[in-house]
């Protein structure tokens, strides 16, 4: 172990701050999370080095500010109505980012939320595509994977969802126009797809964590670069925020154990 | 048709038509192979009293339209549903619903799965009597390879851009679930998302309204502010007072989702006898029947949680 008993910070930290990397550089777009790190990395960003960035209220209006997590609906200060039909316009007009979850995630990029095994008959049927095709050719997307393996890191997902690097070029130019994958992020590292063939590479390997580690949990043939860093510490303002003001009954610890 | 305490408007001299109904009068416009759009969105503000009386009915073979929650699942369990035209299923506080990946994973239900934005894009075309409306969405996706009658079409203009060519979805019937309606067929919803329950109307041959309360017209301005009356009559054929109407799926401000329901829902269909059990107490009944059953069981829950607590305090 290095870096996480030393410093106190859980790996649960870790993944929220990369979320917030995510989000960086993008000025005035409406950002939209699922999952606990996410939803922390998109607050955190926006109290720190993100301040235009537009927050929902996981339900039908902007909101000033970043609440906490699970704040009530009364402590909140609503900016604008965005029901969903609204919504749309958002993600049509490109000014979104969006971190969404994934079971399947590939090579090169496709996610997969449909359904696992053939779709005519799935093994398990998930949630749907959602928004996924029109996200993914519309706006900037990443992905959290709370629990990184051969089954969630795979070859080729069952149902392309969201639409991959390869995908979108065999679609042409009205599907790449738009389309970036900026990040994946894990329980294990953070990805993205920063290579020649766009395919995806290791970026960083969070404190805790070893490259041996993250290769024997994807199912496929990861791009390693010699030299991989760690994902970087939270700041002490970002460990505060975290701790006592976005985060502090924990939820983060839930969904990435200690 | 059921005369009640509201007469109709009759301002200018002339009364507009009364088109109230019930519930039966309701699945009586409705037939065998029908291609059915169901209003709300995911667990919240669904017709659920217009699903029940489907349920209770002898159709059969429909197609069901919907961005889907239990309304979905129910449908599917009982046996109604040949084709489910989706972007998701999903109980919202629950990620997906039983009775519907039980049907998937059985093969027996065919599928239209599409991008919701789409699924909005078909549902506007329809409504705007156009064959298709073109988007981006669903290019480079496997809803494009799933879904071999879906065309793209080229910019007629100098950017020829090939977009997704989604074609309209025309409904041969739609019910949503308002809050508040009129007589005549003005809907009101008072939640903060009106969702696409205009269009699915729109898109619609038969078009009905369910809702926890007939009120007179001039009684909708003290309900809410202007646009909140979102459901014109222009697009209504019948309205259904029933109240509780929604449950177990959101209804806000008249009432939250059912969450304790809604899991002893999710619990009953995971096991055969307990879901003959769930449908002879709940599913089995008349709405008066289901809606006096299911306070009851809100009851039992209330006080075997108050007899949990109490023990722990012991």
């Amino acid at each position: 172990m290095t870096g996480t008993a030393d410093t106190g910070v859980t790996r649960a930290e870790y993944c929220a701050v990369a979320c917030a990397e995510v989000f960086r550089g993008d000025g005035e777009v409406m950002a939209s999370a699922f999952g606990t790190a996410p939803a922390l990395g998109a607050r955190l960003a926006r109290r720190t080095f993100a301040p235009d960035l537009v927050l929902t209220d996981g339900d039908a209006a902007l909101v000033d500010g970043a609440p906490p997590l699970g704040a009530r609906p009364s402590s909140l200060v609503y900016e604008s109505h965005m029901p969903y039909r609204r919504v749309f316009d958002v993600v049509w007009s490109g000014r979104r980012n969006l971190i969404m979850m994934a079971s399947q995630i590939d090579r090169t990029g496709n996610q997969n939320i449909s359904a696992i095994g053939p779709h005519a008959r799935p093994r398990a049927q998930l949630v749907g595509v959602r928004g996924a095709p029109g996200n993914t050719v519309n706006h900037t997307t990443s992905y959290w994977v709370p629990n990184h393996s051969p089954r969630s890191f795979v070859e080729q997902v069952d149902v392309v969802s969201g639409v991959g690097y390869a995908r979108a070029a065999a679609a042409g130019p009205s599907a790449t126009r738009f389309h970036e994958i900026r990040s994946v992020v894990s329980n294990l590292g953070v990805f993205d797809f920063a290579t020649p063939d766009r395919v995806m590479r290791l970026a960083s390997v969070h404190p805790g964590v070893t490259v041996d580690d993250v290769v024997a949990a994807t199912g496929f043939a990861l791009v390693v670069p010699d030299d991989v860093p760690e994902t970087r510490m939270p700041t002490p303002e970002e460990l505060e925020l975290l701790r006592t003001v976005l985060d502090p009954s924990s939820l983060r610890d839930r969904e990435v154990p200690a | 048709m059921r005369a009640g305490p509201w007469a109709p408007s009759v301002e200018g001299g002339v009364p507009v038509a009364d088109k109230r109904m019930d519930l039966d009068d309701l699945v009586g416009e409705l037939a065998d192979g029908m291609t059915i759009g169901i209003g709300g969105w995911g667990s919240r503000r669904k017709p659920m009293a217009a699903v029940r009386a489907i349920l209770r009915s002898d159709l059969t073979d429909l197609t069901v339209v919907s961005y889907g929650g239990p309304d979905v699942g129910l449908l599917c369990a009982a046996g109604k549903v040949a084709k489910v035209v989706f972007g998701f299923v999903t109980l919202d506080s629950i990620p997906t619903d039983p009775h519907f990946k039980a049907a998937r994973q059985s093969g027996a239900v065919e599928t239209m799965e599409v991008d919701e934005g789409m699924f909005y894009l078909g549902l506007l075309a329809a409504s705007q009597r156009v064959p298709f409306l073109p988007t981006r969405s669903g290019l480079g996706s496997d809803v494009l390879t799933l879904n071999p009658s879906l065309r793209t079409v080229r910019s007629p203009y100098d950017d020829a851009e090939e977009l997704v060519a989604m074609p309209a979805l025309r409904l041969d019937a739609a019910v949503v679930h308002v809050n508040r309606a009129d007589a005549a067929g003005s809907g009101q919803i008072l939640g903060p998302d009106p969702f696409f329950d205009e269009l699915f109307l729109g898109a619609a041959d038969r078009r009905f309204v369910t809702t926890e309360r007939v009120v007179p017209t001039e009684q909708l301005s003290a309900e809410g502010p202007i646009q909140t009356m979102c459901i014109s009559r222009l697009l209504t054929d019948g309205v259904v007072e029933t109240p509780g109407g929604a449950h177990f799926t959101a209804c806000v401000p008249d009432y939250g989702r059912d969450e304790g329901f809604q899991r002893e829902y999710v619990a009953a269909a995971g096991d055969p006898d307990a879901w003959a059990a769930f449908h002879e107490r709940f599913l089995s009944v008349d709405e008066a029947g289901y809606q006096a059953a299911t306070r009851e069981a809100a009851d039992e829950r209330a006080a075997a949680k108050a007899a949990r607590a109490t023990k722990e305090d012991a």
